[in-house]
């Protein structure tokens, strides 16, 4: 029974999370808009704005939900809670901190990649349900992209296997780290097993795992739909994409899912690449920081703190680069970041073979 | 691939250091100035939002917003209800019987206005009116802020005669009318009775 209680205050505690982090992500994301368009943004409700978007959930909680009278009911009315879910389900295998993960699994990483994957069902399923030929349009190329895109990710995140020997992400955060119980070199020639910090992390452990970071973040961003590959969504194109017919909360669950989302896939590459909970200072002779600032608290400090820094850097690449054309978006995946995530996956095997 | 690849980078490298340069810049808020400032075009510092309610833009007092009508000063010469495109102003007259009064530039006044209405709703704000007036009694002022809740409201009459007066000036006018024309008869009936 306690463990039926335990699992459901977890569930519900990250979709908490995941409800605060998309009403405050929707602030951030509309006052770095307005700073870098050098408006003012939300300022009326509440101080600063801050509860504008809080306004925004209630007002969308008491709107109709309208379902168009030529629909596919059953696709129409379940595709929201699927797109939502799928990004959902992904957090269950995500470590937090030293010890602090929702399910320890052993192939938490392909786990988390299978289940997003589901995310293009629901696109596919909201499009055709909504019998609108901007939805459909917006959908077929939102598993178009998603289903490239997840062939340079895929191959970016096999070069972090192949130096990790394993799919459990909390063994991967903890290589990165003082806690790795195996030993960490920096640039594979100087060992940092008892430094730890910011030189253990993969990116410097294996320093073309940089390259397999842009690729893996580049890719990210087009799984997960943002600027500049938001072509499902492209407002001035398609109106609003795949979600043009929702209204209400099932709009809110496609808005949920986006946000979370982000927050999922930079979570996913602070984990693989940017040493997870791992703290970003070594320790230097007797000054033990490294030591300091690790435990369960710090881990999630470090964690929520790498991560929204990513989502922040998606934040800012959203409102500089202009949306890319279909022909550019696949030229881009199949002909650069494919090539380029072999090339990584070959040097990783050569770097485990020979350097580690 | 490997130029292209860099050049990609060197590109949204630059954008996205626009973008930041944008972000991190003083976001104090705009001082209102007015467009005859100097530094009105260069005033790039800063947000640029005018935050309306709170924050006006000053404009000339002689801007052409909202039409007034000074009725006092009216001769009620229906030039502004002429020259209007839009047919907006509607005037009814009523002659008076005598001049009445004098406008403030020495004018005589001759004439009732028993209805000035001008549509604001219709109104395509040209200034024509204001133009042709000989009194110089319809002017447009700076007001622009202007909503109603119901749009007959946008109708504004300027008119300070109530039914009752105008009925009773128009009794005088048929009256004197009526006087001139049996005047008219009886001095034409003489004339023939002369013949």
């Amino acid at each position: 029974m306690n463990f039926y209680i335990k699992y459901l205050i977890i569930a519900v505690g990250l979709f908490a999370f995941s409800g605060f982090f998309a009403l405050f992500g929707v602030y951030a994301e509309r006052k770095v808009s307005a700073f870098i368009q050098d408006r003012l943004g939300p300022t009326e409700t509440g101080k600063f704005g801050l509860l504008q978007t809080i306004a925004d959930v209630i007002k969308l909680l008491i709107k109709e939900s309208i379902i168009p009278a030529a629909a596919d009911k059953l696709l129409f009315m379940l595709a929201p809670a699927i797109i939502f879910i799928a990004v959902y389900m992904g957090f269950a295998a995500i470590p937090w901190a030293p010890g602090i993960a929702p399910s320890n699994l052993n192939l938490g990483l392909y786990y988390i990649f299978a289940i997003l994957s589901v995310e293009t069902l629901g696109i596919l399923m909201a499009g055709w349900g909504s019998n609108n030929k901007y939805s459909i349009l917006g959908a077929m190329r939102s598993a178009a992209q998603i289903i490239s895109y997840e062939i340079p990710a895929g191959f970016a995140i096999i070069a972090v296997i192949m130096i990790a020997q394993t799919m459990n992400l909390q063994t991967i955060s903890a290589q990165q780290g003082i806690l790795s119980s195996e030993k960490a070199s920096f640039l594979g020639i100087w060992d940092v097993s008892h430094q730890g910090g910011i030189l253990a992390w993969n990116i410097f452990r294996a320093p073309h795992l940089i390259i397999a970071f842009v690729i893996y973040f580049i890719a990210s961003l087009a799984e997960s739909n943002r600027a500049p590959f938001d072509i499902p969504e492209a407002e001035s194109e398609l109106v609003a994409g795949f979600h043009t017919e929702f209204t209400g909360m099932r709009f809110a669950f496609v808005f949920l899912a986006e946000y979370s989302m982000m927050f999922l896939v930079s979570m996913v590459a602070v984990i693989l690449f940017l040493g997870a909970w791992n703290t970003p200072l070594p320790n230097i002779g007797s000054v033990h920081l490294a030591d300091w600032t690790t435990g369960a608290a710090w881990g999630i400090f470090w964690t929520v703190l790498k991560v929204l820094a990513l989502v922040g850097v998606q934040m800012w690449i959203r409102w500089t680069l202009p949306r890319l054309r279909v022909d550019q978006l696949m030229n881009l995946c199949w002909k650069v970041l494919t090539p380029l995530a072999f090339a990584c996956m070959l040097v990783s095997g050569i770097w485990r073979l020979w350097v580690m | 691939m490997f130029n292209k690849v860099a050049h990609g980078f060197k590109t949204a490298w630059k954008g996205l250091a626009l973008t930041i340069r944008h972000l991190f810049a003083s976001n104090a808020k705009r001082k209102i100035t007015p467009v005859s400032n100097d530094n009105y075009f260069k005033n790039l510092e800063g947000t640029n939002t005018i935050q309306y309610p709170k924050q006006h833009l000053p404009v000339p007092e002689v801007g052409r917003y909202q039409l007034e009508v000074e009725i006092d000063d009216c001769i009620v010469c229906d030039l502004c209800a002429k020259i209007c495109p839009v047919d907006c102003i509607d005037i009814e007259s009523i002659k008076a019987t005598e001049a009445f009064g004098q406008t403030s530039d020495g004018s005589p006044k001759r004439i009732y206005a028993a209805k000035f209405d001008i549509d604001m709703a219709k109104c395509m704000y040209c200034g024509l009116c204001t133009i042709v007036c000989p009194t110089e009694c319809i002017i447009m002022t700076n007001q622009y802020d202007r909503t109603v809740f119901e749009l007959k409201d946008l109708t504004y009459e300027f008119s300070d005669m109530t039914p009752e007066d105008a009925a009773e000036k128009r009794m005088l006018l048929d009256k004197q009318i009526a006087e001139r024309q049996a005047a008219k008869l009886a001095a034409m009936n003489k004339k023939e009775g002369e013949a």
